[in-house]
């Protein structure tokens, strides 16, 4: 203790003087602490705060036209052995999996080899989303539809299995549940006799994460983001490099597009 | 006048011993559809490429031929022929048995059959299949209300308006039930506007061939025989119809073969598919169209069998074709690249397996068992036997 603080320190003012150091103390474990939670929980708050901005919204509030949210999926980082994206989506939503004909696979991995070039690429292909979805147009009872924020999805209660939204999709990117179904997902809603499809993880999505084959890829290959804010990196990433729709002759305003297909 | 009719009337016996055949085939086709419902399509052949199999094939038949046999109501009531205003009542039954029998195999293999309400409650004015439903409801009432002002004497007045209504109907139907496939974008098979009018000359030509297999089926159980004027002329209106048929579905294969983009499945379908070109060219083409042609024009007119013998083969045909259009449109595999080949675990650029199960088969047949037991029904208490004028008071007639 120096000279001035024994003179000019009354006991209050010591007293005082502690706390103000013990609080310095705190404050700067504080600090660390924070900084140290920063570090490991930086990325997860950051995709939170991403999302946020890109329109996910609060339990309750309606999805809104002011976001469409796409993928721009860069199949010169797309490697033919790698299907992490397919095995994080089948865990993700509950699908077992299994490859046979009567199976549901919501995302798969198509090997691409041009006729004329032989120059091959690897794509992950799922549900389009559509702005103007030929399953939309076709069913019957308006099972399947189209949230405001552009993700196409199948309403499972007024689905009555008709199969012409699979007959109708240009994607081969719809199922039909065919068999009774076990251990679902508590939100990711099936059934047996029903038409489903990649929903873009919409339930990951609403709580402000991006959809699980886009979080899974090694390679960042698959951006998510919302087309319509022209800030966003899926839409900069999008002026910046040349970018295609599978079947892009058909107009149909897919959400999903690709790089070096 | 009417000639006077004499028919040996069948033993009541025989009426009920069809009749369980008939129900015992429905119960066949409702349990199939129980086991498939409980069980998931799993136990079909169908899978998630073929996602249309043989329950379909025999639904779209029964639709089709629905429609084409009011054909012959309408050429007696819009067209006034007296050899077809006199098979009208029949005419109109049978459109709704296979209408009903039709609907009865469409509805059952859906996924969730149990959501017929919802069907019924949710409506999208974008698909087609909603509009059919109306289309198909609408027939039904249209061709009752026909049936009424043809049967009931009072009303008889009304049978022309209520013909020419339902004929208009029935056109509009069938376009509803090519537009189901003209309307789907993507399919290489399928996505073209010739398929409406297809599938309108398509009705025409089965729909007779199940009426004059009904008609001698109805005359043989009542000790009789189609009156040859009758049978003659309406056996060449089927050629005229099979011809008109098979011309359509050469216009629809020809346009394909100009476009080098439909290449690959024009291919498939007439050489390389396998089981598809052959029911293509044998079932369709020569068993289904050249051979009723040749018996119908050719063969011997006057032998009573020939008529019949047609008619089935272009039922065998109709079948045939059906299968291909329907279960080869989708084995084909939908291009999403198309100056690439694919590959993945979706059979992405690979030919789709379908192989029909017997719960499909049942489904099928119970549907025509349906309309086969509404038919018998039918005719057993009302009086849908055709009563034919004689040939001389009918010389106005020129047979359509």
């Amino acid at each position: 203790m120096s000279e001035h603080q024994r003179i000019d320190s009354p006991p209050a003012t010591q007293a005082r003087e502690a706390v103000r150091a013990g609080t310095s103390r705190r404050a700067l474990l504080g600090a660390g602490a924070a900084g140290l939670a920063g570090v490991l929980l930086a990325p997860g708050i950051r995709l939170i705060e991403i999302a946020a901005a890109q329109g996910a919204r609060a339990a309750g509030e309606p999805a809104s036209s002011k976001v469409r949210w796409g993928m721009l999926i860069d199949t010169t980082r797309c490697a033919s052995d790698c299907n992490q994206c397919v095995t994080a989506c089948n865990t993700e939503n509950g699908l077992s999996g299994g490859t046979s004909p009567t199976d549901s696979q919501w995302i798969r991995k198509v090997e691409i080899r041009h006729r004329d070039t032989g120059r091959t690429s690897s794509a992950p292909v799922m549900c389009q989303h559509c702005a103007n979805p030929p399953c939309v147009d076709v069913c019957p009872t308006g099972a399947s539809f189209k949230r405001a924020d552009g993700i196409v999805l199948v309403d499972r209660h007024t689905c009555i299995g008709c199969r012409y939204c699979v007959m109708a999709c240009p994607y081969k990117a719809r199922s039909f549940v065919h068999e009774p179904l076990t251990a679902q997902k508590p939100d990711v809603p099936r059934g047996k006799g029903c038409v489903e499809g990649c929903t873009m993880c919409v339930q990951r999505v609403d709580r402000g994460l991006q959809p699980a084959c886009a979080d899974a890829c090694p390679e960042q290959a698959i951006l998510f983001g919302n087309l319509n804010d022209p800030d966003s990196a899926i839409s900069r990433r999008i002026r910046e490099i040349a970018t295609t729709r599978i079947r892009e002759d058909l107009r149909l305003d897919t959400g999903v597009r690709y790089h070096g297909i | 006048m009417q000639a006077s009719i004499v028919t040996t009337a069948p033993a009541p016996h025989r009426f009920w011993l069809v009749a369980a055949l008939g129900a015992a085939l429905v119960a066949l086709g409702l349990g199939a559809a129980h086991y498939m419902e409980v069980e998931g399509h799993v136990v079909t052949g169908m899978n998630n490429h073929v996602v249309w199999g043989l329950p379909h094939v025999f639904a779209i038949f029964l639709i089709v031929a629905a429609s084409g046999v009011l054909n012959v109501a309408s050429i007696g009531s819009v067209f006034g022929k007296a050899v077809y205003k006199a098979r009208a009542p029949l005419s109109g039954l049978l459109c709704l048995a296979m209408l009903a029998g039709g609907l009865m195999v469409l509805m059952l293999d859906l996924g969730r059959p149990d959501r017929m309400i919802v069907a019924a409650t949710h409506y999208n004015v974008t698909s087609v299949f909603a509009w059919n439903v109306l289309l198909y409801s609408g027939m039904a009432a249209i061709v009752a209300v026909y049936l009424w002002t043809l049967m009931e004497r009072r009303m008889n007045r009304y049978s022309k308006k209520a013909g020419l209504a339902a004929f208009i109907w029935r056109l509009v139907l069938t376009t509803g039930t090519g537009s189901i496939f003209a309307f789907l974008v993507a399919r290489q098979a399928y996505g073209s506007a010739l398929l409406a009018p297809m599938f309108i000359v398509m009705s025409f030509a089965w729909g007779l061939a199940v009426f004059l297999l009904a008609q001698a089926a109805v005359y043989a159980w009542n000790g009789m025989t189609v009156p040859a004027h009758a049978s003659r002329r309406m056996t060449r209106l089927l050629g005229v119809f099979v011809a008109a048929t098979l011309y359509l579905v050469a216009a629809h294969h020809l346009t394909n073969l100009y476009f080098a983009r439909q290449f690959d499945f024009e291919r498939f379908v007439l050489v390389e598919g396998g089981l598809y070109p052959l029911l293509f060219w044998a079932g369709y083409v020569a068993v289904g169209s050249v051979l009723p042609l040749l018996l119908i024009y050719g063969g011997d007119a006057a032998r009573p069998r020939n008529p019949v013998i047609a008619s089935a083969l272009v039922v065998v045909g109709a079948f045939c074709a059906l299968y291909v259009f329907i279960i080869g449109g989708q084995a084909f595999p939908l291009e999403l690249f198309p100056d690439a080949t694919t590959r993945s675990t979706f059979l992405d650029g690979q030919v789709a397996p379908y192989a029909p199960s017997l719960p499909e088969l049942l489904l099928g047949i119970g549907g025509v068992a349906a309309a086969f037991l509404i038919t018998v029904i039918g005719v057993h208490v009302l009086d849908f036997l055709p009563h034919d004028a004689s040939p001389e008071s009918g010389a106005t007639d020129d047979g359509g």
